[in-house]
């Protein structure tokens, strides 16, 4: 009997064709879309990991109260020695100090007059060290446009757009203009070693970079940092991990409650970054449930006109027989078939396509120009392809058609058979 | 006459027509035996096709009793007229209704694979009901590239091939010309005569007619006239 229905799906084009189209046009959305967020969110919540939330970051109780005002004054103090304990406490976890600041960049001229000058939001990483990761972290080596990475004291990168705007070139000196952690003018002269592009409207729009014992001695930070931000050894964000983490640190840690005491904040935990995280890890079901009720309703109406084109067929296999039940099984297991080779169509096409977005990506950076989001966007975005993108278009391939069919097969069994020789008839 | 197979008692059988309703056949007696060639016979709207479809189980009486092969037609459930119409009725429609994407060989094979045959005892059946109807040579056609007469001769190949004790036809020679109603009709008989196979007409083509041993003529839903021809 299957062979028999076989025969009639391959042979009735219009029986077929359209049902295996739909089919395979809402797989292959479903596995583009799930491969085209998945890259968008991990990218976007990576990126912001690697330059700003970290996995997990340490920081006091009062700067993290008052994080997106950037307190250094309530910066943790004898950030060594916490650094130490944080290494041998959480050995998976890779920590490096920063400080983020914020001030005015003022270019002089030859004799000494500002020339050009500009707000900046600046970093204070771990550049100069022998085995430091932030460089390859933050990809900065391919993001140099212009110059060299610093390789000495003294020396910082500037965004390329915030490098233009300024007309400064590498070589030459800024100063950087600020308020030191105790609350005095801070005034410190750096040389532009290099400038960097890295995609992201966000940081491109005037970030300055220097090595975090520069940035202690300008601010007047010794052995100080705004945060110690962490990194899962196995390269990404995972709740899991960094619930474990957190309880751990909450159990050494939680000795007084003092304002200024560590507190660990998990990337979920940071400015609407658990928003993104959790919109990473329902995605599929949503994308997957989404296409399961838009081809369902499509295969629905499909199905329907099906059913009125197969009336005869179903009349006569009715006259000569075959019970209703059986007509209807019939029709879900030619579902089922049509489901598979639309599923597999759908794939295919959705993962070539996906590999494409993957491989060459999609500049947005025009849309994002501009952009003040806390979470970064990159510029150009890509697919990513993981293991669920060869199997979640069965989900709504296969499922949407079956329901689809389910719903317009019920006409069978409305339908009197006494009706059969009249309607075969008309 | 030999057996009865069909027993028909006081068969009457109305449609609801909005707040009223309409009777198509009051108080039907009847009977047929095995191997009878009969048609009901009536101009359109004098019950024949209803008369019909009770008698294939494909409707119910509103009140009687009528028995097909010692099945009482109205106390059957759909699963059991299911099984009645499978196992042992054939049926000839007047436009064939042959499923055509499907070969020749595969439309009259299809009874069979419901009655779940072996492929070998599929063949076997298919190609005998095909030589019966002379079309052997046409097992790899479909029904698009054959001609009506052609086609009719298939739908009846797919009505005997499961040797049916009762085989139904409705205005079986409808839609055909005068040649090819005589050719198909010939084969029923040759059919009739051969296997024994009883069957049962309804039609108002005098072509059919003339072939019939017995004629049951109905007029607003009531028996006109039996006539049994003698052999």
């Amino acid at each position: 009997m299957i062979r028999f229905l076989l025969k009639g799906l391959v042979r009735d084009k219009s029986r077929s064709r359209l049902p295996i189209i739909v089919v395979a046009i809402g797989v292959m959305l479903s596995v583009f879309l799930h491969a085209y967020v998945t890259g968008l969110m991990v990218d976007m919540i990576e990126m912001t990991a690697k330059f700003s939330s970290g996995h997990v970051k340490v920081m006091t109780k009062a700067y993290a109260d008052n994080a997106d005002q950037v307190p250094n004054d309530l910066a943790i103090l004898d950030a060594g020695a916490l650094m130490d304990r944080l290494r041998k406490e959480f050995p998976d976890i890779n920590w490096t100090a920063r400080i983020r600041f914020g001030g005015l960049v003022d270019v002089p001229d030859d004799s000494g007059v500002t020339r050009t000058q500009g707000p900046a939001m600046g970093m204070g990483i771990d550049l100069l060290s022998e085995n430091t990761r932030e460089t390859d972290r933050l990809n900065l080596k391919k993001s140099i446009v212009r110059g060299n990475l610093p390789a000495s004291a003294g020396e910082i990168l500037l965004s390329e757009a915030f490098s233009q705007k300024l007309e400064v070139n590498p070589g030459e000196k800024v100063t950087l203009i600020g308020s030191t952690m105790n609350g005095g003018m801070a005034i410190y002269n750096f040389i532009v070693s290099g400038t960097v592009s890295f995609g992201t409207s966000a940081l491109d729009r005037g970030t300055i970079i220097a090595d975090l014992a520069d940035v202690q001695q300008a601010l007047e930070m010794q052995d100080a940092a705004g945060e110690i931000t962490g990194f899962f050894s196995q390269g990404f964000y995972d709740d899991e991990v960094a619930q474990i983490n957190l309880d751990k640190f909450n159990a050494l840690f939680t000795i007084d409650e003092d304002d200024y005491r560590p507190v660990m904040l998990r990337l979920r935990d940071q400015e609407s970054l658990g928003f993104y995280v959790d919109m990473t890890k329902n995605m599929g079901t949503i994308i997957t449930l989404v296409f399961m009720i838009a081809m369902s309703l499509v295969l629905w109406n499909a199905g329907l006109l099906g059913g009125l084109r197969r009336y005869g067929e179903i009349g006569v296999r009715l006259a000569i027989g075959e019970e209703k039940g059986h007509v209807y099984r019939t029709m879900i297991y030619e579902s089922v078939m049509i489901g598979i080779a639309g599923t597999l169509a759908g794939t295919a096409i959705g993962l070539l396509l996906a590999w494409l977005l993957q491989k060459y990506g999609l500049d947005i950076g025009t849309f994002t120009k501009g952009s003040s989001a806390a979470v970064m966007l990159p510029d150009v975005i890509r697919a990513r392809i993981t293991p669920a993108d060869y199997y979640i278009g069965f989900i709504p391939g296969v499922i949407s058609t079956v329901i689809g069919t389910a719903l317009s097969g019920i006409g069978i069994y409305k339908r009197k058979t006494a009706q059969l020789f009249k309607e075969l008839e008309a | 006459m030999d057996h009865s197979i069909i027993q028909i008692e006081k068969l009457t059988k109305s449609f609801p027509m909005g707040k009223s309703k309409f009777t198509a056949l009051y108080g039907i007696d009847l009977s047929f035996g095995e191997g009878e060639f009969a048609g009901f016979i009536g101009p359109s709207g004098s019950g024949k096709t209803t008369l019909l479809n009770i008698i294939g189980s494909l409707d119910v009486p509103t009140t009687g009793n009528v028995l097909v092969l010692g099945n009482s037609v109205g106390e059957l459930t759909a699963k059991q007229a299911a099984r009645l119409r499978k196992e042992s009725l054939g049926f000839i429609f007047q436009s064939y209704n042959l499923l055509a994407v499907h070969t020749v060989f595969e439309n009259v094979e299809f009874p069979l694979l419901l009655l779940k045959y072996s492929t070998s005892e599929r063949r076997n059946m298919v190609m005998d009901a095909l030589a019966w109807v002379g079309l052997t040579d046409k097992v790899k056609s479909k029904p698009p590239q054959l001609s009506g007469g052609e086609c009719q001769r298939v739908a009846i190949a797919r009505a005997m091939v499961k040797r049916p004790s009762l085989v139904l036809a409705d205005e079986p020679t409808a839609n055909l010309d005068a040649a090819n109603s005589h050719n198909i009709l010939q084969t029923m008989v040759k059919l009739n005569r051969d296997l024994k196979t009883t069957f049962l007409f309804a039609t108002h083509d005098e072509k059919v007619i003339g072939y019939l041993r017995r004629k049951v003529y109905l007029l607003d839903g009531k028996i006109d006239k039996d006539e049994v021809l003698s052999n």
